[in-house]
C-alpha cells in the first residue's frame, strides 16, 4: 500500500511519497512520481487507485492552470484545497475517486500550509499528515519529533527517520521515496539543484 | 463499523436562562487512527444561531456549505437573519431531500429566537426533528451524553453555571468513547455576547 506524508516547516512545506507502482504481487516500476506540481507554488501528493490517482491529479492541475489563465492570478492553497474537496465530494455518490491527497502550498502573505483530503472528501488544514500503511509509522514519528518552525535540515532529518522506520518495519516496504519541497521560491524536488 | 462512526464525534446543546450553550469534541479520526485534534464541528450561521454537525465529516462539510449558501440567499431576500425554528425546518428539508441516499450526519441546532428565547433541537440523518426544552445530544458518544446531561442538568442556569455543566457533561461522556474527545469546544450564547472556549480534557 502506498505511503504519502507531509509536514509544515518554518517557511516551507514538504511532501514525501513512495515511488513504487504495484499491481497485486508485481512491482511495475520503482520510480513513479506521485507528487504532482499543481502550479509554481503547490504540491499535490496522492495515494490510492493508480488510474484514479493519475487522472484526478492531472484534472486538478489543469483546472488550477485554467483558473490562472482566466483570472490572471493564481489560486491560493486554501482555494485549491477546497476546489479539490468539491470535486471529490461531487463524484462521491456517483463515481468516487479512490484517491487520498496531501496538498501543500506556499502563499505570499500566509506562508506554508498543508491540507489533508481523504478519498471521501474530508478536508482539514493540518501541520502534519500521512496516508497508507506507512502512516502508522509516519504519524507516530512526527508526533514524537515534529516541532513548529523546523528548518529545512531538521525537517529532512525527520523525513529520513520516517523513511528508515517505514523501510525497516513495514513488511512490503517500498524501496524508494520522492521528496518535494515548496517555499517562497516555488515547488521543486528536494535534492535537485 | 457503521458509517456514522467512521470519523467520531460528540455534540451537546443545553438551554439556560435566556442563553444557550453548544459544545463538541475536537477529534477528527479515520476509524481507529486520529488525524487531527482541532477539527471544528460547530458552525456559526449568524450571531444567534449555531449548528453542530456530527457523523461523517465529509457530509458535515458538504451540508454546512449548502446551509450557509441557503442562509445567505435568505438574508439577501428577507433582509434579516433566519429564526432558529425556520432554520431547523430548512435543515430537515435538505436532509429529507436525500431520503434514499442520505447525508450521514446528525445535526444539533441551537439559537435564540423571538425575544431571545433559547431554542434547541436535533434530528436524525433523514430530518426527523426532535425538539427539547432542556438538552439535545448527538454523535458516537450520545448514549453517555444522555446520561451525563440528565444527571447534571437543571433548568434556568445562568451562562457561567451552564458553561460548567455542559463542559463537565461533555468531558465525562467523551472519556467513555474512544472515537471522540481530544478536548472540547464550547460556545455560550447570550443575547448580548458569544463566548467561545476550548476545554482541555484527557488527550486520548
Amino acid at each position: 500500500m502506498e505511503s504519502v506524508f507531509g509536514l509544515v516547516g518554518k517557511d516551507f512545506a514538504i511532501v514525501v511519497a513512495d515511488s513504487s507502482a504495484v499491481h497485486s504481487i508485481l512491482v511495475h516500476k520503482t520510480n513513479e512520481d506521485k507528487i504532482m506540481l499543481l502550479d509554481s507554488h503547490k504540491l499535490m501528493g496522492a495515494s490510492g487507485e493508480t488510474g484514479d490517482r493519475a487522472q484526478f491529479t492531472e484534472y486538478i492541475q489543469k483546472n488550477v492552470a485554467l483558473y490562472q489563465f482566466r483570472n490572471g492570478i493564481p489560486l491560493t492553497t486554501a482555494a485549491a484545497a477546497n476546489f479539490t474537496r468539491g470535486e471529490l465530494a461531487t463524484a462521491l455518490r456517483k463515481n468516487p475517486y479512490m484517491v487520498n491527497i496531501i496538498l501543500a502550498g506556499y502563499d505570499k502573505d500566509i506562508g506554508p500550509s498543508v491540507y489533508f483530503i481523504d478519498y471521501i472528501a474530508s478536508l482539514h488544514k493540518v501541520d502534519k499528515a500521512a496516508f497508507g500503511y506507512g502512516s502508522y509509522f509516519a504519524l507516530s514519528m512526527m508526533d514524537r519529533h515534529y516541532r513548529k518552525d523546523m528548518t529545512v535540515e531538521e525537517a529532512v532529518d525527520l523525513v529520513d527517520k520516517i523513511i528508515m522506520e517505514i523501510r525497516s518495519r513495514l513488511v512490503v516496504a517500498p524501496p524508494n521515496f520522492v521528496i518535494k519541497i515548496v517555499d517562497k521560491d516555488g515547488a521543486r524536488e528536494y535534492g535537485l539543484a | 463499523m457503521s458509517i456514522f462512526e467512521y470519523n467520531g464525534s460528540a455534540l451537546v446543546a443545553m438551554v439556560g436562562k435566556n442563553c444557550f450553550a453548544i459544545a463538541s469534541d475536537r477529534r477528527l479520526g479515520v476509524q481507529l487512527q486520529t488525524i487531527a485534534t482541532d477539527f471544528q464541528k460547530i458552525y456559526k450561521i449568524h450571531h444567534k444561531l449555531f449548528i453542530g454537525l456530527s457523523g461523517l465529516a465529509t457530509d458535515a462539510q458538504t451540508l454546512y456549505q449548502r446551509l450557509v449558501f441557503r442562509h445567505k440567499l435568505y438574508e439577501l431576500r428577507e433582509e434579516r437573519d433566519m429564526k432558529p425554528e425556520t432554520f431547523a425546518s430548512l435543515v430537515s428539508a435538505l436532509l429529507y431531500e436525500k431520503r434514499f441516499g442520505p447525508y450521514f450526519c446528525q445535526p444539533v441546532i441551537a439559537g435564540l429566537g423571538d425575544e431571545d428565547k433559547p431554542f434547541i433541537c436535533t434530528m436524525d440523518s433523514i430530518g426527523a426533528k426532535e425538539l427539547a426544552k432542556d438538552f439535545v445530544v448527538a454523535g458516537t458518544a450520545s448514549e453517555s451524553l444522555y446520561g451525563a446531561c440528565e444527571a447534571m442538568f437543571k433548568p434556568d442556569m445562568e451562562s457561567e453555571e451552564l458553561f460548567e455543566t455542559i463542559s463537565q457533561a461533555l468531558l465525562s461522556s467523551v472519556d467513555r468513547d474512544c472515537l471522540s474527545g481530544w478536548g472540547g469546544h464550547v460556545y455560550v450564547v447570550t443575547p448580548t455576547e458569544v463566548t467561545e472556549r476550548i476545554l482541555k480534557g484527557r488527550m486520548d
